[in-house]
């Protein structure tokens, strides 16, 4: 990307302001679909701005239980059970799932997970377990649900809860005392965010993904580029995105620091909920979408802050060290720290190079890889699996690739579209649903020293397994790796 | 939950960027329940060389620092997943008493969101100060390692062994709850009105946020 194509204007300092925030200073004014949702869901306002924000959809995964086990110790109990959702896939093996719970070998992994069951049962919460039919990833299978509906709070004790935001909701990650005092009550005590937009308007050139999208904009704006501050994504380039497109966007707003990512409901987003199981029906949900038509930023609403950028200056993206802003296109370069004036900025780069076993000026194309891991939250979707297969049909993987479907309801399409037999063909490692090697939890890890890339959201030290090194780039650009054994430009690979 | 007035202790730096919370502690022991003591896998892979040994050059190894209450990082610390646990391993006690651990405020430019809210639900005081304070700080204790730093939270400031004063800005909230030490749930069931009276306008005005129990399948 050329370094004019994006503007930033700062008109607050993120940081330690105690100044009464936008929500409350702009109640008359123009909103942004940001303020209107928090609006629309403060309980009580203190005079600061905090405010007990109503919690409309709250997620669990078996992470919960720390949150349960706190509940139990104040004798609190599940206030909204009819509000709360719970799904089996941090922990789950990715391989003899029909085996249940017996089939997690790792003895508290097993017991972690039994713990959500009984939780569960013991609080009337719906859990979408490992004998379900529906089972999956928590941030996959509550869209598919349609559980995420425009303007709705959602919660849930992960920080991918921003993928959410691709519908409108406000969805962020929260901690177990959160979890434990939503589940308690269901509301949380929440600081109203900084507000940012990000303009992003033209056509993805080919080749290029949202993911590469959301890579490049972290890349320039950094790891913490948007600390405190909702991003709400827009422009034509957001417009034309599928659903599933904007939720592997929003999923990585966090790895900008974003406390969560919005992109405003359309026909879009309408098509996409229209029939699923829980969203509304009827004269509801003619009045539902009367009220969502209402929900977008007004033409005249101000951000805190304005970042902009082309489209057409994305290319393929994968990333070379050890946060998601250590990022660069395909055709680039290792860098070089002694390029860096910050003293600490120069010591985190050889640090990063140093883990991930990678020397200054060596071009991209050159890395070689022993793994690849196509699936998680952010691109285990049936449209990620579409274009990894692509690529991979009528050719081999030289490289031990898995391919993790984000649910089975994914699985089952993929099945049906033949993508599966096309992933088989190739050689790859089919697997069933979870959240798998994107967070080193269950049986799928990288073992020390292993280089993988992956579609997944982090490749912080050790993220996949210790040891592990992760280049993170899209799922059409892992599947050409996995044909290669190297980073691969899949533009080349005709 | 303790309350946090007045601290004064030991503070160690920690020169790096973007700490995140798979660095405080590693996922493999989030499966484990509290009781187990998250505070012994504090940096654990950063603390431990491959070997098992103590790797002498992590800044929380070094004897000078021992007993530190206090961290100094920088930016973006405690940034990526939202596990409370990486705040259990940092606040929890630890049975060696030559081992890190126990601290109870952290000084950096910025942290990740989750992590600084996670924090105060711990008693962990975040304070936020300028890159450039931070790095002062940071260098103070290099150059004079095993000095002591105070951190006041009534008075929003943080003093160095010099005397010299570093004045910081905290939601008014936020603040309150540390000082107190309150548990915001019990908080929180005092405007158990509001929130009924919320649900039954939201229950007329946006009656599919709500979900029928003929739409909930059970």
């Amino acid at each position: 990307m050329k370094a004019s194509a994006m503007k930033t204007s700062v008109k607050a300092e993120p940081n330690g302001s105690s100044e009464a925030r936008s929500p409350r200073a702009t109640r008359q004014e123009a909103q942004t679909l940001f303020q209107k949702i928090w609006n629309a869901h403060a309980v009580v306002t203190r005079p600061e701005g905090t405010a007990l924000l109503y919690i409309d959809r709250h997620l669990l995964h078996e992470g919960s239980r720390h949150a349960f086990d706190l509940l139990r110790q104040n004798g609190r109990q599940v206030q909204r059970p009819e509000l709360t959702f719970a799904f089996a896939d941090h922990l789950v093996p990715t391989r003899g799932q029909a085996r249940g719970l017996a089939g997690i070998e790792n003895e508290e992994a097993r017991v972690m997970a039994g713990a959500q069951v009984d939780n569960c049962a013991g609080s009337k919460v719906r859990l979408y377990g490992l004998d379900d039919p529906r089972q999956g990833i928590v941030h996959v299978v509550a869209p598919e649900l349609g559980l995420t509906l425009p303007g709705l709070t959602v919660v849930c004790g992960d920080s991918h809860t921003s993928t959410h935001g691709a519908f409108g909701a406000l969805a962020f990650g929260i901690g177990s005392s959160e979890v434990s005092h939503v589940l308690a009550t269901q509301t949380l005590w929440q600081r109203p965010s900084h507000t940012m937009r990000v303009d992003v308007k033209g056509r993805l050139p080919l080749g290029t993904t949202p993911k590469d999208l959301i890579l490049a904009i972290i890349g320039r704006i950094g790891a913490d580029g948007a600390t405190e501050h909702v991003i709400e994504f827009s422009g034509s380039t957001i417009r034309a995105l599928s659903m599933e497109e904007r939720m592997s966007v929003c999923n990585m707003s966090i790895e900008a620091g974003a406390r969560a990512g919005l992109v405003a409901p359309d026909d879009t987003t309408f098509e996409y909920l229209a029939g699923r199981r829980y969203s509304p029906r009827g004269v509801e949900w003619d009045r539902a979408v009367a009220n969502w038509r209402d929900l977008p930023s007004a033409d005249d609403a101000t951000f805190d802050r304005e970042v902009s950028l082309e489209a057409s200056d994305v290319a393929p993206m994968v990333t070379w060290g050890t946060s998601p802003e250590d990022v660069l296109p395909i055709t680039g370069r290792v860098p070089d720290p002694a390029g860096t004036d910050d003293a600490t900025r120069r010591a985190r780069l050889v640090r990063a190079l140093e883990y991930m076993g990678v020397t200054p000026g060596t071009a991209l194309t050159d890395i070689s890889v022993d793994r690849v891991f196509i699936g998680s939250c952010t691109n285990g979707r049936i449209s990620d699996l579409r274009a990894a297969a692509a690529v991979l049909r009528g050719r081999r993987v030289t490289v031990r690739a898995m391919v993790v479907p984000g649910s089975r309801e994914v699985s089952r399409q993929a099945e049906a579209e033949g993508l599966a037999q096309v992933f088989r063909d190739a050689g790859c490692d089919w697997r069933e649903p979870g959240c798998s090697m994107c967070l080193g939890m269950n049986d799928d890890l990288l073992a020390a020293g292993e280089r993988c890339i992956s579609t997944s959201n982090r490749n912080f030290e050790g993220r996949q397994g210790k040891g592990g090194r992760t280049h993170l780039a899209s799922a059409p650009m892992a599947a050409a790796a996995a044909v290669t054994g190297r980073l691969t430009d899949v533009r080349t690979l005709g | 939950m303790e309350p946090f007035r007045v601290l004064t202790a030991v503070a160690v730096p920690l020169d790096q960027a973007n700490v995140d919370t798979d660095q405080i502690i590693p996922a493999e022991f989030l499966r484990k329940p509290r009781s187990a003591g998250f505070g012994r896998f504090l940096f654990h892979r950063r603390r431990f060389a491959a070997d098992g040994s103590l790797d002498a050059s992590f800044p929380l190894n070094r004897e000078e620092y021992r007993g530190a209450r206090i961290l100094v990082a920088d930016v973006n610390f405690g940034c990526g997943s939202s596990r409370e646990s990486a705040v259990w391993a940092l606040t929890d006690p630890v049975d060696d008493p030559t081992a890190p651990g126990r601290f109870r405020a952290i000084v950096a430019p910025s942290f990740g969101d989750i992590f600084y809210g996670n924090a105060a639900k711990n008693g962990l005081l975040c304070v936020r100060l300028p890159a450039a304070a931070c790095a002062e700080l940071r260098a103070g204790l290099r150059e004079r390692p095993g000095a002591s730093l105070t951190v006041d939270l009534t008075e929003q400031r943080v003093v160095d062994d010099g005397g010299r004063t570093y004045i910081f800005e905290i939601d008014p909230f936020r603040k309150e709850c540390l000082l107190r030490g309150v548990d915001d749930i019990t908080l929180s069931l005092g405007h158990a009105e509001a929130i009924r009276a919320w649900e039954t306008k939201q229950g007329c005005e946006r009656p599919w946020a709500v979900l029928p129990p003929e739409r909930t399948e059970r």
